[in-house]
């Protein structure tokens, strides 16, 4: 019988690889998801067909139907079908990313009360005995404490990506020190656990410190690194998911975990590698607080040129191509559709049209394409920062709705500047730039963009949607 | 299950996951990260092994809320990403 589990396991792991296979292209990607979906129904499903010693796991020792359990495995699986599947229904495109935060910071909670509840049983089962008491202590404090850290820091990234925390970097004083003595501590924690037998105190002591070092780790990090943090604890959720296999022996769990820690980490490290800078600086930086804004110094001088809908549509009467750069902007506006509008007349009245999309653009990488997309922006009139930037000197117009320091040219030239070295959208190269934005504000970076003081750049201020639909609008 | 048949098998998933991401378009990478969000929703086999395990209050209010928490990484995870990709695969049309 328990044979038959493995094998469903086996398959649940295969469609959960086939999966990801399936992700490479947007035309099989949906298959992909709902074969993975399907995948872990059966799963479920196996799960239940598990035995406990002798007996079914539905059935306790003398043979009676654990009804109780069996009641609240129903209204757990009920109430969490109806609030995720409305939740996830309604929400809103744009506000995907902290969507993906709060499920991911479930999921590490998720872990972390496995390991409560399986702790107090590794001392007393004796069914998983091929593996050393050792090895699934180890395995257990350790998803204890990745999983903790993953739920409260995936809740911080979340309240700061749904504004109910500031979105800048949030310090104090010493708080590099003080962490560094949370993980020390975490590290005593785990080292006492691992060479005593069952001890409640330091068990229940390091899950406070995880759910501590979650909140303390998240907060200094800025809103605009929020795509990386949550990339980096989806990794470590699935990490911990994979040690929660060690433990429980179960294949599902650790080739689920095993590949979800692996791809979330090289994401992670891609999303990096396209903003250049080191994880560690990410994580650590506090980017965009108030010391780097005085740290990049150079105000640059010069006056801001201001323009209407009208006058940016006269501009665009007479271009001949254009290069739309969206940014974080375009996603609070909700302008996504009003910018395909725009796009559309202008290719009505022969206008080569392209999207430049920055890898980090949004809040979440490829988070312009998901928006274009519901757009209906066809797939190939995208273009990434490789295959645009040689395009933009011979561009009239590129038009930048919301984006800023992914066009800040600073990155190429200020060696003083936070972002230098960053791949950028060449924009400043374009005959006219405009910059559809709010207000002059800085950035997520919190740096000032010379860019903005250009002679041939104009300044659409205004909130983009309303921005962009006037000038479609005149455009007529 | 011996110590190294799980080791082994947790390792080359690891290999697994490294090299099939490698390969994933820049556009996709949202959808991406929203699959594998779902993808490791799989500890909720294990909410479910510790609820149907537990025999006392406090083992059972852990249990459901593993599951709870499980079942709505789950479902959430995958909506999500349907929803997403349900974008991707739309021909684009012609303006109304």
């Amino acid at each position: 019988m328990s044979d038959w589990i493995n094998v469903a396991y086996l398959v649940t792991a295969v469609t959960f690889m086939l999966a990801l296979k399936l992700m490479n292209g947007p035309k099989t990607a949906r298959h992909g998801n709902l074969l993975a979906a399907a995948g872990m129904g059966l799963a479920l499903i196996a799960t239940l067909f598990l035995k406990d010693g002798d007996h079914s796991i539905l059935h306790n020792a003398v043979g009676e139907l654990k009804s109780t359990n069996l009641l609240l495995l129903g209204v757990a699986s009920v109430l969490g079908t109806i609030a995720g599947a409305w939740s996830a229904r309604r929400v809103q495109m744009t506000a995907m990313p902290q969507m993906v935060a709060l499920f991911n910071g479930l999921g590490g909670g998720a872990v972390a009360l496995v390991a409560v509840a399986e702790y107090p049983k590794l001392f007393t089962h004796t069914e998983a005995e091929a593996m050393p008491l050792g090895i699934r202590l180890a395995t257990t404090v350790l998803s204890l404490l990745i999983g903790g850290i993953s739920f409260t820091g995936s809740m911080i990234a979340y309240g700061k990506l749904q504004e109910l925390l500031s979105g800048r970097p949030i310090t104090w004083t010493g708080q590099k020190l003080i962490n560094l003595g949370y993980l020390i501590g975490a590290l005593v924690l785990i080292f006492v656990l691992q060479t005593n037998g069952r001890m409640d105190p330091p068990f229940y002591g390091l899950l406070a410190l995880a759910l501590v070092l979650g909140v303390t780790l998240v907060l200094p990090i800025g809103g605009a690194d929020m795509p990386v943090v949550i990339s980096l604890l989806n990794s470590f959720t699935g990490c911990a998911a994979g040690l929660a296999g060690f433990v429980l022996g179960n294949t599902a769990l650790l080739i689920g975990g095993g590949l979800v820690g692996a791809s979330g980490l090289i994401l992670t490290l891609d999303m990096c590698k396209a903003m250049n800078r080191p994880l560690s600086n990410v994580i650590f930086g506090a980017f965009g607080s108030n010391a780097a804004i005085q740290a990049s110094g150079s105000s640059a001088q010069g006056t801001v040129r201001s323009t209407s809908p009208e006058d940016a549509a006269i501009i665009f009467g007479s271009a001949n191509s254009v290069i739309i750069v969206p940014g974080y902007g375009m996603a609070v506006a909700q302008a996504q559709h009003v910018v395909k509008e725009l796009a559309s007349k202008l290719q009505a009245q022969g206008v080569d049209v392209k999207y430049a999309v920055h890898p980090v653009a949004g809040r979440m990488p490829g988070h312009m394409n998901v928006l274009l997309a519901e757009a209906d922006v066809p797939y190939e009139q995208l273009f990434d920062l490789d295959e645009i930037n040689s395009a933009f000197p011979e561009t009239d117009v590129a038009l930048v709705i919301g984006a800023n320091d992914v066009v800040n040219p600073a990155a190429r030239s200020d060696k003083s500047s936070p972002i230098y070295g960053m791949p950028i959208l060449d924009v400043d190269k374009a005959r006219t730039i405009i910059v559809c934005k709010r207000g002059m504000a800085p950035g997520f970076a919190g740096i000032e963009n010379e860019l903005f003081l250009r002679p041939n750049c104009l300044m659409l201020f205004g909130n983009a949607k309303t921005s962009i639909a006037k000038l479609a609008a005149v455009l007529e | 299950m011996t110590l190294i048949a799980v080791i082994t098998i947790f390792v080359l998933a690891v290999f697994v996951g490294l090299e099939v991401i490698a390969k994933v378009p820049q556009t996709l990478h949202t959808p991406l990260m929203s699959a594998t969000n779902a993808i490791h929703g799989v500890i909720l086999v294990g909410g479910v092994i510790v609820l149907l395990r537990a025999d006392d209050t406090v083992g059972l209010a852990i249990g459901f809320l593993a599951v709870l928490f499980g079942v709505l990484n789950v479902v959430g995870g995958f909506v999500v990403t349907d929803r997403m990709l349900e974008m991707f695969k739309r021909k684009p049309r012609s303006d109304k």
